[in-house]
């Protein structure tokens, strides 16, 4: 069965057209990335997959149920998690009772949060920071509490909007065994950057331009195809 | 009498003013900090506990005692469940926003107000204190023995007022482990934080919201409930509370409760001290003119943090 299927997606800003009839399958267990250059509308896109934003048009389903009008809140209770390109963690909470509120959900009593959030940070390796305020971590790790925010809802689909921006290169290879780790249980759409860490850990990449699917296939074929490069090395869309 | 008797009398009748503020203070600073929502009738829900400490210890006639201990559980319950009510119907309604719940505010001053004056009367009235015995308090002299005790005239206090004190530490360090130690207490944290979030996050914001300020103003019903007996109830007694709240909450740094409760035992002393020494109004005009200061030179308070 396929976790997230979209279908003629579409997202008008006025006159702006940012996600134009996207249709989209993610299968269980598959790493699927989401890549296309600056403003091809990837992060409209998980906008609308996540309920933060209405969709013009269009439906998208979820483990089988019509979800494109549940608001964001109910998709995470089913099953849905994802992090944003913002980093969004209470600050003035400490990393422990950060993950111990995305974990509400699931644990009915204080011995069952304790031990979802001790698995949640060890997966991410933040275990040695749980009582220091989310605010005093570095942004790497901020972004790894986000993980861990997400991963802590047990998830059947973990979204996450460019999760490598602004890390280091050690943090990065850090993250790349992360979604390795994540992959065995966990649905994972991930929009990225960072082509590196798209070839080495995604199954199917969606390359999106001018909010169209411009092409989808394995890493390899994203490498070989013309049109992507164009789309990423010519015209006004230029991205480094 | 000499100095150091007066002295000590003034500081614990301060005490009991800082007791008493600092559970009503911390009530109005609760709702700001998680709310946002400048709670202009929280004196008047203070009133309303006073006013209604009065019905139920009258309704049970015979017994002061137990009238006492049901108006003590009974009374805040039933001003938390008016202001959730207000939330509910109001505050609610106008989305939380800064300058019409400011307004709305105002308005349901005046309707508790206006209905406690309709229906309760123009008089004071007292509350008989459950227990009331004087306890004298020793001062010492230095006499050609040494230091020895006596019990100087009118140096003394009394064992209700001690309660209060005792009491109004105890709530407060239930608050403080409700906050820092519960689920519930980490999802009202987690909402002052972030609303937005919260939400993403299934937080119930609105029923937070309805519940705290449910507990806010049950704070203040509870702070009226203790004091009514030293203090009389009337359907005007809300305007102090509410100004020296006010003066405590902006002082500790909005919505910080370690910096309420502080600030609060900074007024409630120096009230206490300055009206023996000299005068209350004194007591008002040099606290009124500490927060004009302490909003120059600190804004964010004690222990606010600076919020964009």
């Amino acid at each position: 069965m396929s976790v997230l299927v979209a279908k003629g997606l579409i997202r008008q800003f006025n006159g702006l057209r940012a996600v134009d009839n996207v249709t989209l399958e993610i299968p269980e267990q598959q790493v699927r990335a989401l890549i296309g250059p600056n403003g091809a509308g990837k992060t409209t896109l998980v906008g609308l997959l996540s309920g933060r934003l209405a969709c013009s048009n269009g439906r998208i389903d979820f483990l089988g149920r019509d979800i494109t009008k549940v608001p964001p809140h109910k998709r995470i209770a089913m099953g849905m998690a994802y992090t944003f390109q913002i980093t969004s963690i209470f600050p003035s909470l400490s990393v422990h009772e950060n993950v111990a509120i995305a974990a509400r959900r699931l644990c009915r009593n204080e011995k069952d949060t304790r031990a979802v959030v001790a698995d949640a940070l060890k997966r991410v390796s933040l275990a040695h920071v749980a009582n220091t305020d989310a605010a005093d971590l570095s942004y790497g790790h901020q972004r790894l509490l986000e993980i861990a925010m997400g991963l802590s809802q047990s998830p059947r689909l973990l979204i996450l909007d460019e999760p490598t921006q602004g890390l280091a290169e050690g943090e990065v290879a850090e993250f790349i065994k992360l979604i390795h780790d994540i992959r065995q249980n966990t649905t994972v759409l991930l929009i990225e950057h960072n082509m590196d860490v798209v070839m080495q850990v995604a199954d199917v990449v969606t390359v999106l331009n001018h909010g169209q699917v411009l092409f989808e296939g394995t890493p390899a074929d994203v490498q070989a195809n013309i049109e992507v490069q164009t789309a990423y090395l010519g015209g006004a869309h230029v991205k480094a | 009498m000499d100095f150091g008797p007066y002295l000590m009398l003034a500081t614990l009748e301060g005490a009991v003013t800082a007791a008493v503020l600092a559970l009503t203070a911390s009530g109005l600073a609760l709702v700001f900090g998680i709310m946002r929502v400048v709670n202009v009738a929280h004196g008047e829900f203070f009133m309303l506990g006073a006013v209604l400490a009065w019905w139920v210890t009258d309704l049970m006639g015979a017994t002061p005692v137990l009238g006492f201990a049901i108006a003590l559980v009974v009374v805040p319950l039933m001003v938390a469940a008016l202001a959730t009510f207000a939330d509910m119907t109001i505050l609610k309604r106008i989305n939380y926003d800064p300058e019409r719940t400011i307004v709305a505010t105002i308005g349901i001053l005046y309707i508790l107000q206006q209905v406690t004056l309709m229906t309760y009367g123009p008089d004071a009235r007292p509350v008989t204190a459950p227990f009331n015995t004087r306890l004298a308090l020793p001062w010492f002299e230095r006499t050609e023995d040494g230091i020895s005790l006596y019990w100087p005239w009118g140096l003394s206090i009394t064992s209700y007022k001690l309660a209060v004190i005792g009491a109004a530490g105890g709530v407060l360090l239930g608050l403080w482990a409700v906050m820092k130690r519960s689920r519930l207490g980490l999802m009202m944290r987690a909402t002052e934080q972030d609303r937005e979030m919260a939400l993403a996050f299934g937080i119930p914001v609105e029923r937070i919201y309805a519940l705290v300020f449910g507990m806010g103003a049950g704070l203040a019903a509870l702070a009226a409930v203790l004091v009514v007996p030293i203090q009389q109830a009337h359907y005007l007694m809300g305007g102090d509370p509410l100004l020296l709240s006010f003066i405590v909450v902006i002082i500790g740094g909005l919505g910080s409760l370690p910096g309420t409760v502080l600030a609060a035992l900074l007024i409630g002393l120096s009230d206490g001290i300055i009206s023996v020494f000299f005068s209350p109004t004194l007591a008002k005009i040099l606290a009124t003119l500490l927060v004009a200061m302490l909003l120059v030179f600190r804004p964010q308070g004690m222990f606010g943090e600076r919020r964009l």
